[in-house]
C-alpha cells in the first residue's frame, strides 16, 4: 500500500507559523518528514540603510517571546564592529536580563506550550487528590501547590469547564491518546503547576522589566551600554530583583524539576520520546556572564554524540543555503555575504489524511522544489542541533563542573542512561537543567554587580561611528532556544548588510543540496504514530525544540543592490 | 457621572443579562468564590478598571456587574505577521489574582500560542467558534497583513489560506474587532520602509470599523481595558483620528512624564549614563519621542506598574504612532535632527502624514528653542 501523508498546520503553541508534513507506511511509521515555515516578514531588508544604533530595537521585533535576545544581539554585533569597551555594569545587567529571559521562556515553554503534550488534562479529573498529594512527595521533599485541598480545587475548576461544554483553549486536544503516560494523579499535579506557572511567569517577566523598563520588548540597551543607571543605583530596585528571583527559583526547584523528573520516569519506555536523534552533532554559544571572567555556558560543539571531546567553533565554516527555501540563490554563503531574493513557489495539490482519517486533496509541500521560508544553515557542511540540550552536552563534554553536576544528578535521580539525553525526552530535560543552573548560580552575577557598583557607577561608553570607515562585526551567543548569531556590515555610517542565523533555523531548516536534513525532519523519521488523525508524537517531538519560527525566517538584500536602493520585485506588491 | 452615559451602560447590561449564557453554572460570582477572592477584592478591582478607563468611581458597581455578566463573550485571537509580543503582553495582565478569571470569562476559543489542539483540530476549533458564535464573538488580531504576492507571504492551516483571507472571513462574522498592537493597527515593523511584503494594517482588509490598540506591544492594561470598554458599553469607545481609544491614547507621553519638570527646567541628559542620567534628567536630547507620542505609559506603566522605558532611562520611541519605525528614527537623536532621512528617499522621516503630529512637532521645537534660549541667557548672566 502506498504511503499516507499527514499534514499538521498550524503547529500551535509555538512562536510563528509552522507546517509539518510526514509520510507514514502501512504500520504508521514515519518514512519521510518536511518542515515548512509559512510566514516571511523581511526584517533584514528593513534595517538596511538605517542608523546602526537603531538596529537593536528593530531586530528585537523578530520575536516577542525571546524578547531581549535579538535586541542584545543587534546591539552587540554593532559593538563588536566598532570595538566598544563595554562597562562591566552594562555587561552584568545584560547578563541578568538574559537570565530572567531564560527563566521566563523555559517555564512558559514547559507548562503552557509543551506541557499539554505530556499531560492529559482530562485524565486529571479522574485523580484522587489525596493520592496525588502523596505522589508529589516522590519527586520533591517540598512540593509546590500539591496539597490535597488545592488539587481538589484545581480539579473542580476544570470539571466545571468540562461540564459547561466550554473548553476554550482546551477544546479538541488530543486527550486520551495512548501515548500519554502519566497516571491521573500525576496529571493532576502537573495541571496544578500549569496554573501556577501562569503566575510565576509574570514574576520572571517583572525581573526583566525592573532593569529593562518593560517586558516584552525591553528598552534599556544601547550601543555602548545600558540606560537603567537609576534602577541600578536604587537599593530597593535591587532588593525587588532578589525577591522575585527567589520566587521563581522556588518554582523551578519544587515544581519544574520534579515534574520533569516524573515525566522522565514515566515516559522512559515510550518509543516516540526515547528514539535516538539522527542528527548527532550539537553546537552552543557563550552565555550568562557570572563575573568579569567566567560564563555559565561556553561555546563549542560535539560530533557524533561523542561526549569525550568538544571542539572550538571556526566562524568561517558557518554557511547558509536555500536549495529548498523560497529564495533565488542556492549556493552556500557565509552570513557576511549572504544573499536572498524571495522566490515563492507555493504548494502543490496532494492527497493527505484529514482530521477524520479521510483522504483529501489539499495544497501540500512540494519536496522536490522549494518549500519553506527558512534557510538551511550548516557548519562544515554538516547539520547541527542547537538549543538547551546542545548547551548541556557541549558543556558536559568540555568538563564544565556546574553542568556536569546537574546532568549527573538528574540522570541518577531519574535512573535514565546517558543515551536518553540524545532524545526528545533529553531535549525537554536539558531545557529544565539549563533553568536549574540559572537559579542555582545566577545570583553570582547579581553579587558581582553589587561588588562592582561599590567603586564603579559607569553604565555607558560613548561610541561614535566614523562615517568614513567600513566595519563588520557579529554577535554569537547562547539564548533560550540555542546558539544565535547576528552579522552586520556598516558603511557610510549606515547598515550595509545584516544577517541573523538563529537557533530555530539550525533546527527547523529544510533539506540541503546534498539531501541532508535538519533536526526537525531527520529526527521524526522512524517514529511510529499511534493515531494518524491525532499525531501527538509529532507535536511532542517538534515542541521539544521550542520552535520560534518568526525568529527563523529572515532575508537579505539581493547582491549588488546599493544602500537605499533596494528594489522589490513588482510581482510582490500585489 | 453623566446621566446619558449611565443610561447607556445600564441598557447594555440589560442586554447582556438577556443573552443566553454559555456557561450556565459558571458565573463570575461563583468563580470568585471558588478562587477565594472576596467581594471586597473584586470591587477593588472594578474600581481599578474604572480608574484605568478614566471613569468616575461611581461607575464601579456597573463595572462589577458587567464583569459578572461578561462570561458571555467568546474571543477569537488571530496571529498574522507578528512576533507574538502582543500575546505575551496579554499574559502579563494582573489585577489582584483576577487575571486567570479574565481568561475564564472571555472564553478564549482560538489562540494559536495557547490552545491545546494543532492542525486539523485547531482549524476545527476556529470553524466551530466562528459558526457557533456568529455575530457575537470578539475578534482580536495581532500582526500585520501581508498583501504582496496576493497575500501568500503568510498562509495558515492545512488548506494554506492566506492571512488576508482568514482575517477577512473572521471579521465578517464577528461582533467587534480589535487590532492589537502597532502591526495590526498600522502595519508595524514589517511595513517599515521598504516594506518588502507590502504589509498593511488590518483595516485594509475590510471596511468594518476596527478599534486600534497600538503599541509595540501595547501594555497589558490597554489590551484588557479595551475589552472591558466593549463589555461595558457594547459599542466602540471614543476614538481619535487613528481609531485609538482616547481613554488610553488621549494624552501625550510628554504631558504626564515623570521627567517633565526637568524638560521645563531645561535639564537634559546629554549622554546615557552621565550625571544628568543618574539624576533623572529629561531624555529629549538623547532621542525621546514622548512629545510626539500619544499613549498612557507615563501613567499606567508596564508589567503591573513595575516600570516603563523612560523610567529605565531610555527615550520613548513612539511605538503607538503610525509608521513610527520610519518617522521616529533615529531613536537616539531628537526628531528635529534628521541626518538619516535621505536613506528613505524622502519616504521616511518626512513621510509623516499626520498634520497634528507636525503641529505638535513645531510647537515642541519652539518649546525647546525657548528653553535653549533661556538657558543661554542664564548662562551668560552667570546663573
Ligand atoms: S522629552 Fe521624554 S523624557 Fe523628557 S519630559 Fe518629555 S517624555 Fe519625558
Ligand atoms: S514609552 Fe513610548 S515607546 Fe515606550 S512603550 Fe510607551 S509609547 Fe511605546
Amino acid at each position: 500500500m502506498a504511503n499516507k501523508r499527514i499534514v499538521i498546520d498550524p503547529i500551535t503553541r509555538i512562536e510563528g507559523h509552522l507546517r509539518i508534513e510526514v509520510e507514514v507506511d502501512e504500520n504508521n511509521v514515519i518514512t519521510n518528514a518536511f518542515s515548512s515555515s509559512t510566514l516571511w516578514r523581511g526584517l533584514e531588508v528593513i534595517v538596511k540603510g538605517r542608523d546602526p544604533k537603531d538596529v537593536g530595537l528593530i531586530v528585537q521585533r523578530i520575536c516577542g517571546v525571546c524578547t531581549s535576545s535579538h535586541y542584545r544581539a543587534g546591539i552587540e554585533a554593532v559593538e563588536d564592529a566598532i570595538k566598544v569597551n563595554l562597562p562591566l555594569n552594562a555587561k552584568y545587567v545584560r547578563s541578568m536580563i538574559a537570565q530572567a529571559l531564560f527563566l521566563h521562556d523555559h517555564i512558559v515553554h514547559f507548562y503552557l506550550l509543551h506541557g499539554l503534550d505530556w499531560v492529559d488534562v482530562i485524565s486529571a479529573l479522574k485523580a484522587d487528590p489525596k493520592k496525588a498529594e502523596q505522589e508529589s512527595f516522590k519527586y520533591c521533599k517540598t512540593p509546590y501547590a500539591t496539597g490535597e485541598a488545592e488539587l481538589k480545587a484545581v480539579q473542580e475548576k476544570v470539571q466545571k469547564m468540562v461540564d459547561g461544554g466550554q473548553l476554550g483553549i482546551f477544546a479538541n486536544g488530543y486527550w486520551g491518546n495512548k501515548t500519554y503516560k502519566l497516571s491521573p494523579e500525576q496529571n493532576l499535579i502537573a495541571l496544578s503547576h500549569y496554573l501556577r506557572a501562569i503566575e510565576v511567569q509574570r514574576d520572571a517577566a517583572k525581573l526583566m522589566a525592573i532593569l529593562g523598563g518593560k517586558q516584552p520588548h525591553p528598552q534599556s540597551f544601547v550601543v555602548g551600554g545600558v540606560t537603567c543607571v537609576r534602577d541600578l543605583l536604587d537599593p530597593s530596585r535591587l532588593a525587588e530583583w532578589k525577591t522575585r528571583f527567589e520566587n521563581v527559583k522556588a518554582f523551578v526547584d519544587c515544581a519544574y524539576y520534579p515534574d520533569v523528573l516524573m515525566a522522565g520516569k514515566m515516559y522512559a519506555n515510550e518509543p516516540s520520546v526515547v528514539q535516538e536523534v539522527s542528527v548527532p552533532n550539537f553546537m552552543s554559544g557563550d552565555g550568562i556572564a557570572l563575573n568579569a571572567q567566567e560564563n555559565l555556558f561556553n561555546a563549542g560543539y560535539i560530533l557524533n554524540k561523542d561526549l569525550s571531546q568538544a571542539f572550538k567553533i571556526d566562524e568561517n565554516l558557518i554557511m547558509e543555503e536555500c536549495t529548498h527555501s523560497w529564495y533565488q540563490e542556492n549556493k552556500p554563503l557565509h552570513p557576511y555575504d549572504g544573499e536572498t531574493e524571495p522566490n515563492y513557489t507555493g504548494f502543490v495539490e496532494k492527497m493527505t489524511i484529514d482530521g477524520e482519517g479521510k483522504n483529501v486533496a489539499i495544497p501540500a509541500i512540494n519536496e522536490k522544489g522549494k518549500y519553506s521560508w527558512i534557510k538551511s544553515p550548516r557548519y562544515d557542511s554538516k547539520p547541527f542541533e542547537v538549543g538547551p540540550l546542545a548547551c548541556m552536552l557541549v558543556g558536559y563534554a568540555q568538563g564544565n563542573e556546574r553542568i556536569k553536576r546537574v546532568v549527573d544528578e538528574f540522570l541518577q535521580a531519574s535512573g535514565l542512561p546517558v543515551k536518553a539525553l540524545f532524545t526528545t525526552l533529553g531535549r525537554t530535560a536539558g531545557r529544565m537543567l539549563q533553568t536549574k543552573l540559572i537559579v542555582d548560580y545566577g545570583m553570582e552575577t547579581f553579587n558581582a554587580l553589587i561588588e562592582n557598583l561599590k567603586n564603579d557607577e559607569s553604565t555607558y561608553t560613548p561610541c561614535p561611528i566614523d562615517e568614513k570607515k567600513e566595519y563588520r562585526g557579529r554577535y554569537i551567543g547562547e539564548v533560550p532556544r540555542g546558539m544565535l548569531s547576528h552579522w552586520i556590515r556598516i558603511k557610510d555610517g549606515k547598515v550595509e548588510n545584516y544577517q541573523c542565523v538563529v537557533p530555530s533555523t539550525w533546527n527547523a531548516g529544510p533539506e540541503d543540496s546534498q539531501g541532508k536534513k535538519g533536526p526537525y525532519e531527520a529526527n521524526l523519521i522512524g517514529m511510529k504514530i499511534e493515531d494518524i488523525t491525532k499525531p501527538l508524537e509529532i507535536i511532542r517531538e517538534i515542541h521539544s525544540y521550542d520552535p520560534c519560527i518568526a525568529c527563523a525566517v529572515h532575508v537579505m538584500d539581493t547582491k549588488g543592490n546599493k544602500l537605499g536602493e533596494y528594489k522589490i520585485d513588482p510581482k510582490y506588491l500585489g | 457621572m453623566q446621566i446619558k452615559e449611565r443610561e447607556r451602560i445600564e441598557k447594555r447590561l440589560e442586554e447582556l443579562e438577556k443573552m443566553p449564557s454559555f456557561k450556565e453554572e459558571h458565573s463570575i460570582a461563583q468563580m470568585l468564590q471558588e478562587k477565594g477572592i472576596s467581594r471586597r477584592d473584586f470591587m477593588k478591582w472594578a474600581g481599578g478598571i474604572a480608574t484605568m478607563l478614566a471613569l468616575s468611581p461611581a461607575y464601579t458597581p456597573l463595572i462589577a456587574k458587567a464583569a459578572e455578566l461578561s462570561d458571555r463573550l467568546p474571543v477569537i485571537w488571530l496571529n498574522l505577521a507578528e512576533c507574538t509580543g502582543c500575546s505575551e503582553s496579554l499574559t502579563r495582565s494582573e489585577f489582584p489574582s483576577i487575571d486567570s478569571l479574565i481568561f475564564d470569562y472571555i472564553s478564549l476559543e482560538y489562540h494559536e500560542t495557547l490552545m491545546a489542539p494543532s492542525g486539523w483540530q485547531a482549524e476545527l476549533s476556529l470553524q466551530n467558534a466562528m459558526e457557533k458564535y456568529k455575530g457575537r464573538y470578539i475578534l482580536m488580531v495581532e500582526g500585520g497583513v501581508p498583501f504582496g504576492d496576493e497575500g501568500r507571504f503568510l498562509t495558515i492551516g492545512a488548506h494554506a489560506q492566506t492571512g488576508k483571507e482568514l482575517a477577512k472571513d473572521a471579521i465578517s462574522k464577528s461582533a467587534a474587532v480589535f487590532a492589537i498592537g502597532t502591526c495590526s493597527s498600522f502595519g508595524g515593523v514589517q511595513a517599515a520602509y521598504p516594506n518588502p511584503t507590502n504589509a498593511k494594517p488590518l483595516s485594509s482588509v475590510s471596511n468594518r470599523s476596527i478599534i486600534n490598540v497600538p503599541g509595540c506591544p501595547p501594555s497589558e492594561r490597554n489590551i484588557v481595558g479595551t475589552l472591558m470598554y466593549y463589555v461595558l458599553f457594547g459599542n466602540l469607545p471614543a476614538l481619535d483620528a487613528y481609531s485609538r481609544p482616547t481613554w488610553a491614547y488621549g494624552t501625550r507621553i510628554h504631558d504626564l512624564c515623570e521627567r517633565r519638570g526637568r524638560f521645563d527646567a531645561g535639564e537634559f541628559v546629554e549622554n546615557f549614563g552621565d550625571e544628568g542620567a543618574k539624576k533623572g534628567y529629561c531624555l529629549y536630547k538623547v532621542g525621546c519621542k514622548g512629545p510626539y507620542t500619544f499613549n498612557n505609559c507615563s501613567v499606567s506603566k508596564f508589567n503591573s506598574g513595575v516600570s516603563w522605558p523612560i523610567q529605565a532611562g531610555h527615550g520613548c520611541i513612539g511605538c503607538s504612532e503610525p509608521n513610527f519605525w520610519d518617522t521616529m528614527a533615529p531613536y537616539e537623536k531628537p526628531l528635529a535632527d534628521r541626518s538619516f532621512q535621505s536613506v528613505f528617499g524622502g519616504m521616511g522621516a518626512d513621510w509623516t502624514a499626520d498634520k497634528v503630529g507636525l503641529a505638535v512637532l513645531t510647537a515642541t521645537a519652539i518649546g525647546i528653542a525657548a528653553h535653549a534660549t533661556i538657558m543661554k541667557i542664564k548662562e551668560s548672566k552667570g546663573e
